[in-house]
């Protein structure tokens, strides 16, 4: 609460008074006291393997399939699987995260996935991020399609951000939103010419006579104005967090930076990388096990930064699909179908593995070889926007889908 | 035929000899100002091309408008030399798609496999770096996709065929597929090169044959792997793969009919998702195409008719009734019917009209222009030639009505500044940033033709700080004049601008500490993101 004072008196209440009058930072601070919520979402692209992120180690068929690449038993050593409930556990280098499970602030939704079989990542992730499975001509995406069912009364420039080089599909559509790959670069960069060029600018496109250009021109150099007075260069991670030095940890720190700085964000996209271990995975340890201590570390790190108001935010992650039960030749893993989600933040009645859990006896999967999907993702999804971004009428967002009886996620 | 010969024999003189003349056999009034102002003609030079380069408005009033039309209409008697030279570095583009997996694609396919096999990163190290070895032959195979948009980038800005390489990048978007797209890449070079380029102008129907049977299309919309369910022998359904499990390796995976091509093909390629098909006819369309497919996709294979894959059965159309056994005909026997639509007539009409006058299409003219391609059995020349004729083309409500796309946005900054791109990779990155990746373009829609979809906080500071940068020297390779003096802060007013910016774009330019920063400042204006 203190630091958002202080960026209204020292940035908001600046700009005021050297003459701006950038309308957004009143609806900001307005929507600020009404409690706004955030959602995080991070993309695992590649398709992790689900099944070795959240094991299920009860399972004799986990162990039978999977000779090389099986996460071990809890408590048998090191390398073994941490137990959440007694048939699911952690893979190791989630250990980050373990502490968020027990406090009851993390929940897991496991063989969860898309009604559409596809094996192609492509097709996978659009159709994860349209929210409309087997339906390529969406264009746009539901993060965005969420945003224009909002009402605007609070909107900022800074209402939807993905931490990236492009906007990814999710938020693509008719509302707008920010593809940032550094914040501290976001504005004019004109070396020694910057102040003037910028101001040249903003007098331009004030006025300019087509509103489009004008509206949005304003917008822009308010954004930057607020970012400036954010001071992204100085920003210094809170109560110790520590991010890992990746570009995913450096994602989530300035999402970090961008919630603490009251800019009115909504939704953030992240994305992680990596994920497609078709050889020589690894176990404990390897490349799964590196890519998992990225995330996890990272996202301990941001809850962490993020402190008491993490009660307002919600950290969402997904992948487009799992992997096959199965190990194959190359002590890998190939493309599958049912995979887990994690749901981590306020208000989420965490500490349990979400979802009915299908089996992994070769019957009992999907084709026979995969794990079957019993969630579809955008139940998860739904729940998120009514549970914690509080719309309730989801239809245009996730069109011609009925939910079905909640999972209990909030 | 014969009233189509005259008609539009009549339309090429009636362009040359008279400005405004009414044709007796279509009533379509051509409305190409005989003596047209700088503001038309940069109209003009916006619309059907990248935007004038200084100079260009002089040349043109010296040409005659509609004489210079009439040549964009015909490209190929426009001598392109220049371009030539400028692509002539690039060894890929000439390539077939078999020589390109041969000695890219393949090669680094082999490499990623074989590092991925031997390296194990310790956990926490930095995943992101790709090993070495793996990273040459990654940047050999990129070299091609590279090429391929610097190829578009050079055309667009140095081609004397402008309406060419507009049309081409519409039908490019009209019939997108997008390089992430697993061996849709290999393809790609050939795509634009064989089946779009040389069609651009063309006839519909023969556009659509070359895009239906191209790899690129067949592998993007999945139609390679469709296949009648009952051609699929009973073993095929369980086998376990454990190497090769992977579907867009693997074309024998689990046979059936594929829809996402007969569905695309109806929705956004003809007749549009209002053309009045049902989910029945996606159904029939997909049988008629099964077993159009390609002889190994990874390899470059070309396109072949598998009639194995094929169902042979009856199928009924959109009303149509295709006999069976037809084989590969039932899939041209579908494009026939599609092709002559009106609906397909309507469809493409409205998306050019809406490229080269309007984001709103005027409706008298949309009807007008679907009414050319119906009259011509589908002569994209002819409908285009309606559209930049027509009174609404030249009409006060469609000068700088349209928002130029990140793409538009930077080659016409370059054509502006009549910068010397020694090397268009810069640009082509300039125009990733902006939001538009050439040749990436996920969705099988394209890219939007509409300002909206451009216009945002993010992008338009983006578009400034490329102004900065190609102003400044900071866009690597791109110099900021193809010989003599490079134009000043009044040319391209003057020139590229029609002198026709607010009072304020004016006095922040005069107020320039240089001439960079000047023409940056007009490069970024608000006039300058507008056509």
């Amino acid at each position: 609460m203190i630091s958002r004072r202080i960026f209204l008196k020292n940035g908001g209440l600046a700009l005021v008074s050297l003459g701006f009058a950038p309308a957004f930072v009143a609806r900001a601070v307005a929507s600020a006291n009404a409690r706004g919520q955030t959602l995080i979402t991070i993309f695992q692209r590649g398709a992790v393997d689900g099944l070795n992120m959240i094991v299920p180690f009860a399972e004799r068929d986990y162990y039978s399939s999977r000779p090389t690449l099986a996460i071990a038993r809890p408590g048998s050593g090191a390398d073994a699987a941490l137990d959440l409930d007694g048939f699911f556990g952690f893979h190791p280098r989630l250990a980050p995260l373990a502490p968020y499970f027990a406090a009851g602030q993390l929940a897991v939704v496991h063989a969860c996935g898309s009604p559409d079989g596809t094996r192609s990542h492509f097709d996978a992730q659009d159709y994860m991020e349209t929210a409309t499975p087997g339906v390529k001509s969406t264009s746009d995406g539901w993060l965005n399609r969420y945003l224009h069912a909002r009402d605007h009364q609070a909107a900022t420039p800074f209402r939807a951000v993905a931490l990236a080089p492009q906007l990814p599909r999710a938020l693509q559509g008719s509302e707008p939103a920010l593809a940032i790959g550094q914040i501290s670069d976001f504005g004019i960069r004109a070396a020694a010419g910057s102040r003037t060029t910028q101001s040249a600018f903003e007098d331009q496109y004030a006025a300019a006579a087509s509103s489009v250009l004008h509206t949005t021109g304003r917008e822009a150099f308010e954004a930057v104005r607020m970012l400036k007075a954010a001071n992204p260069q100085q920003y210094m991670p809170a109560n110790g967090a520590e991010y890992p030095r990746s570009a995913f940890g450096e994602a989530l720190r300035q999402i970090a930076q961008l919630v603490k700085s009251d800019v009115g964000l909504e939704v953030a996209f992240a994305e992680s990388g990596n994920w497609d271990h078709h050889a020589n995975q690894g176990a404990g340890t390897g490349q799964l096990a590196g890519r998992l201590d990225d995330l996890a570390r990272s996202i301990a790190a941001l809850v962490t930064d993020l402190g008491d108001r993490m009660h307002d935010v919600v950290i969402l992650t997904m992948s487009e699909f799992g992997r096959a039960v199965v190990e194959n030749g190359s002590r890998g893993t190939d493309h599958g179908h049912g995979n887990a989600m994690m749901v981590l933040g306020g208000g989420v009645r965490g500490g349990h593995v979400y979802g009915r859990w299908p089996g992994l006896r070769p019957e009992q999967r999907y084709e026979g070889r995969d794990l079957a999907v019993t969630t579809d993702f955008r139940s998860v999804f739904t729940e998120v926007v009514r549970g914690h971004l509080g719309l309730t009428d989801t239809s245009s967002v996730f069109p011609s889908f009925s939910a079905g009886h909640p999972l209990g996620l909030f | 035929m014969l009233t189509r010969g005259v008609r539009f024999l009549n339309t090429a003189f009636a362009v040359a000899v008279a400005g405004t003349a009414v044709l007796p056999a279509s009533g379509i009034r051509t409305a190409v100002p005989e003596h047209p102002d700088d503001k038309t003609i940069v109209h003009v030079l916006n619309r059907i091309g990248f935007g004038p380069a200084p100079g260009e408005v002089d040349w043109i009033r010296r040409v005659g408008l509609a004489r210079y039309l009439d040549q964009q209409l015909e490209p190929e008697r426009i001598v392109d030399s220049g371009v030539a030279s400028r692509l002539s570095t690039l060894r890929t583009l000439q390539q077939s798609s078999r020589a390109l997996a041969q000695g890219y694609f393949v090669p680094a396919m082999i490499e990623r496999r074989r590092a991925k096999s031997v390296d194990v990163p310790a956990p926490g190290a930095a995943m992101d770096a790709r090993p070495a070895p793996e990273r040459a032959t990654m940047m050999q195979e990129r070299e091609v996709l590279a090429e391929l948009a610097e190829q578009k980038i050079l055309r667009a800005a140095y081609s004397e065929r402008q309406l060419q390489e507009v049309m081409v990048d519409f039908w490019f978007n009209h019939f997108n597929v997008f390089a992430g797209k697993g061996a849709t890449r290999i393809y790609l070079t050939e795509y634009e090169r064989d089946a779009i380029r040389p069609n651009a102008l063309g006839r519909f129907r023969t556009l659509l044959g070359a895009i239906a049977e191209s790899p690129a299309m067949l592998f993007y919309l999945d139609n390679w792997e469709s296949a009648a369910p009952e051609g699929s022998r009973p073993d095929d359904r369980r086998r376990i793969r454990p190497r090769r499990a992977r579907p867009a390796d693997a074309a024998q995976r689990v046979r059936g009919l594929n829809e996402n091509y007969a569905r695309e093909l109806m929705e956004l390629h003809t007749v549009g998702v209002d053309g009045g098909y049902t989910q029945h006819d996606v159904q029939e369309v997909a049988r008629a195409f099964s077993g159009w497919t390609i002889a190994a996709p990874r390899q470059g294979g070309a396109f072949r008719f598998e009639p194995r894959m094929h169902d042979d059965g009856e199928k009924v159309v959109l009303g149509h009734r295709i006999r069976a056994g037809g084989g590969r005909s039932d899939g041209e026997q579908v494009l026939d019917i599609l092709a002559a639509h009106p609906a397909t007539a309507r469809f493409v009409a409205t998306k050019l009209v809406r490229r080269f006058v309007s984001d709103a299409p005027p409706a008298p003219l949309v009807e007008r222009a679907s009414a050319v391609y119906r009259e011509t059995g589908g002569n994209i020349r002819d409908v285009v030639r309606a559209i930049l004729t027509s009174p609404e083309f030249f009409a006060p409500d469609a000068y700088r009505a349209k928002v130029k796309t990140p793409f538009e946005f930077v080659v016409s900054a370059v054509r502006a500044t009549a910068s010397d791109a020694q090397n268009a990779l810069p640009l082509v990155r300039a125009t990733r940033e902006l939001g538009m990746p050439l040749y990436y373009c996920q969705p099988p829609t394209g890219y939007a033709d509409r300002a909206d979809a451009w216009v945002n906080t993010g992008a338009l500071l983006n578009r400034m700080n490329f102004a900065v940068a190609l102003t400044t020297g900071d866009v690597r390779g791109v110099a900021s004049s193809t010989g003599g003096a490079a134009p000043g802060v009044d040319a391209i007013t003057r020139d590229v601008l029609a002198d026709d910016v607010s009072a304020v774009t004016r006095s922040t330019v005069a107020r320039a500490t240089g001439p960079a920063q000047g023409i940056a400042l007009l490069l970024g204006s608000p006039e300058f993101q507008r056509k």
